[in-house]
């Protein structure tokens, strides 16, 4: 028998709270997190509304108790408070002895500040300190050294499923006999860089996004952080922790179809999704509640949704994107939605897809649209695709 | 048992992807190297090209060579109109990304104050599109990975591909690296200190006692099996990374409590292939590690051949499984005299004193 993966300890900063416990009170009052730009000096201000963390990087530093000094991002930032979180929640600073990894995510990493010295950068010396904050590793060397944890670091960057591959890397981990137990998730700034980016692609939705709704414009963009802690259940046998949940099923699958379009029967989605539920052991019905990707996009949900379609058949779980509340935190997304999930099996709720208003044409299938309880919820599916067609969906299952 | 079954080098040495072993060296009197044209068109559709940023460009063409050569050593394609084996899963790694594109993008956006973009370069900014094209190239819906972790990226990639294979879950991985020297960060890294200020030929390397490296790029790709076959370049043994060991007394005992676990005796590597790279405190780690551990092994260098770079490893791992399959040690790598044996090489690199890396190959 594959060892068991025990999620032990987790940690989350995003638009709608700092902590998981306000992040859980946000969900369950039905308060997203979406407002107007106030941390990025960008001409998209008046235009694109965005699921920022309400704290400038002097807050933010302070915050995490870091003294103020040159060479912090605000993604690192981020991360080293989410990181944390998780880290003391789950007392990773105890039992030396197992051998811990620390997986991180990010794909825009130090762009925040490289954006604004850039022109420094090439002609002056005058911030040379955020030159080696730019790239994706930094923040995790950053996090590795505050959390003093050195038997195994590594960065993952697949875009916006970046986050969900962190943890289903560390579940294999664990499961090869390498590690004992894995601090594992991401994070992501906003940026002006990839603000731009995604408003150039035409994917941004200047009012509150619309995921699954016939009338979908696009993306909110978000920023945040979170991670999880993932033990094997020897670990967990030495440590004491209460398992929150396990992690049953991971699945990861490249849609090859074009960098950065879904195919419009979403081969990627549902060979990610399949993979995930192989390796659970568990049926179909057994699924209560996806998670979508659920971005807002017209191409994604339609994708995504008929990939859901041709694995679940006539029998689909409920169904719902988190990102009307947090918007889509691209490379953090994987892990802060994971832990949303996790929510859904601990106090038993599902999330409501907020912003609802009409049936795509092409689906057969109605996302949930209020507050869930008082059903039972006790395995949860939550799906990340990205650019590059990377796709990734776990499962997580009720102790 | 995890066998090379394929390679392919895209790197600052136009004659190593010849096949010709040793290949006619290189010489550079820069302090840039740079990798020419290897023929892009042959491995890309033309329409294609033109958009490609240049390390994506590079890092198809190593896969495709790879799986090429994966089809020869194997004797197995995945079709009759297809050269390249089809992979089961594609991992890589990178330290920087697609650098081009996403200066293109970062330029482009301040000089126009955020106005008149187009997403061509942003859409291929994102690091994990050199392993997306590739799938989108072969069509490969499996397993599709990319690590970002500065000097660890390429073996993490390894790492991956080992643990997969062992488990079972797939029985053949494309597992590489690849990175690409751009202008600005080459300017921008100066600022740091990480080149050398006057150049120096990459033939003298190691004679020069200036501070900072000669700066490289390259993509390299490996087709990885449980199976050898009589054709295999190498066995794969183990990947190891250290983070910031603090001491070379440390990672000297690292290195060696690794070759314990593998049940190799020090003096059972007959070649250490190291990553000098003429930065004087930076090749001081190297020498005293390997005098401390391995006093008996014959050394070699590569970063004269490929310049120093997050993933320059890969192309260490290429180099290193040219010499097993050739049983050849090109003189213009060795610091001491041939090795009798070649029983195990080992590779050992550090990126700027904090990525430390151990790859261990065997002749299969």
């Amino acid at each position: 028998m594959p060892q068991r993966i025990l999620v032990t300890g987790y940690g989350i900063i995003s638009s709608i709270g700092n902590t998981v416990q306000e992040c859980y009170q946000s969900m369950i009052a039905g308060v997203p997190g979406i407002g107007r730009i106030c941390n990025i000096d960008t001409v998209l201000r008046d235009e694109l509304i965005v699921g920022e963390v309400k704290r400038t990087l002097p807050e933010l530093l302070d915050m995490a108790g870091i003294e103020p000094e040159e060479g912090y991002s605000r993604n690192t930032v981020l991360g080293i408070i989410a990181s944390s979180e998780a880290f003391h929640h789950a007392r990773l600073h105890e039992n030396r002895q197992l051998r811990t990894g620390l997986i991180s995510a990010t794909t825009v990493g130090g762009m925040d500040r490289c954006e604004l010295f850039y022109n420094d950068f090439l002609t002056n010396e005058t911030r040379n300190a955020y030159i080696d904050s730019y790239d994706c590793a930094d923040s995790t060397e950053r996090i590795a050294s505050r959390l003093n944890l050195t038997d195994f670091i590594t960065t993952i960057s697949t875009a916006c499923s970046s986050a969900a591959n962190a943890i289903l890397l560390g579940a294999r981990l664990i499961q090869s006999g390498k590690l004992d137990r894995v601090l594992a998730g991401g994070c992501e700034s906003l940026t002006k860089f990839h603000l731009n980016g995604f408003n150039s692609l035409k994917i941004l939705d200047q009012k509150p996004c619309r995921p699954f709704d016939k009338n979908r414009a696009g993306i909110n963009l978000g920023e945040g952080s979170a991670y999880l802690v993932l033990e094997s259940e020897e670990s967990q046998k030495i440590t004491g922790n209460k398992p929150i949940c396990e992690l049953k099923g991971w699945g990861n699958a490249c849609e090859a179809f074009h960098q950065t379009a879904s195919s419009p029967d979403g081969v990627g989605a549902y060979l990610a999704m399949k993979k995930a539920l192989e390796l659970s052991g568990l049926k179909a019905a057994d699924i209560d509640y996806i998670n979508a990707h659920g971005t807002g996009t017209d191409n994604n949900d339609i994708s995504e949704g008929k990939a859901i379609e041709t694995l679940f058949g006539n029998r689909i779980p409920m169904v719902s994107s988190t990102k009307q509340f947090t918007g889509h935190t691209t490379s953090a997304a994987g892990s802060i939605e994971a832990i949303l999930s996790i929510l859904c099996l601990e106090h038993q709720v599902i999330w409501p897809n907020l912003n609802f208003s009409e049936k795509i044409d092409e689906l057969n299938f109605l996302p949930v649209t209020r507050l869930i309880t008082g059903e039972p919820v006790c395995a949860v599916m939550s799906n990340s695709f990205g650019f590059g067609g990377n796709d990734t969906s776990l499962i997580f299952t009720k102790i | 048992m995890i066998f090379i079954n394929g390679l392919g080098a895209v790197s600052p040495q136009p004659n190593a992807g010849s096949g010709q072993f040793p290949f006619e060296f290189t010489k550079y009197d820069g302090n840039q190297l740079r990798c020419p044209d290897p023929g892009y068109k042959e491995f890309i559709p033309g329409d294609q090209i033109r958009r490609m940023g240049r390390v994506i460009k590079m890092g198809v063409t190593a896969a495709k060579l790879c799986l090429r050569d994966a089809a020869h050593v194997t004797g197995f394609t995945s079709g009759p109109e297809c050269p390249e084996i089809i992979p089961e899963a594609i991992i890589t790694g990178t330290g920087m990304g697609c650098m081009e594109d996403t200066e293109k993008f970062l330029a482009t956006m301040i000089r126009n104050n955020e106005e008149f973009l187009t997403p061509t370069s942003f859409i291929q900014s994102t690091h994990n599109t050199v392993a997306g094209q590739i799938a989108l190239l072969l069509k490969c819906h499996g397993y599709n990975f990319t690590y970002v972790h500065r000097g660890f990226s390429f073996e993490n990639a390894l790492l991956d591909a080992m643990v997969q294979l062992r488990s079972g879950s797939v029985s053949n991985v494309l597992a590489g690296g690849s990175d690409e020297l751009t202008p600005a960060y080459f300017s921008i890294t100066s600022r740091l200190g990480h080149w050398k200020r006057k150049p120096v030929g990459n033939d003298r390397l190691l004679e020069d006692h200036q501070r900072g490296s000669v700066a490289g790029e390259g993509a390299t790709f490996f087709f990885l099996q449980k199976e050898g076959t009589h054709n295999s370049y190498a066995r794969l043994r183990d990947v190891r990374t250290l983070l910031k060991p603090g001491s070379d007394e440390k990672t000297g005992r690292y290195l060696l409590q690794m070759l314990q676990e593998n049940e190799i005796a020090p003096a059972d590597i007959d070649l250490v292939v190291a990553g000098f790279n003429g930065d004087p405190g930076s090749d001081a780690i190297y020498r005293n590690v390997i005098a401390a551990s391995l006093p008996g092994s014959a050394i070699a260098l590569y970063k004269h051949l490929c310049g120093e770079y997050q993933t320059s490893t890969a192309f260490a791992t290429w180099f290193s499984a040219m010499m097993i399959r050739h049983r050849i040690f090109p003189e213009f790598a060795l610091l001491t005299p041939p090795p009798v044996n070649l029983r195990n090489i080992l590779i050992y690199n550090h990126y700027l004193h904090v990525n430390h890396t151990f790859i261990l190959l065997s002749a299969p």
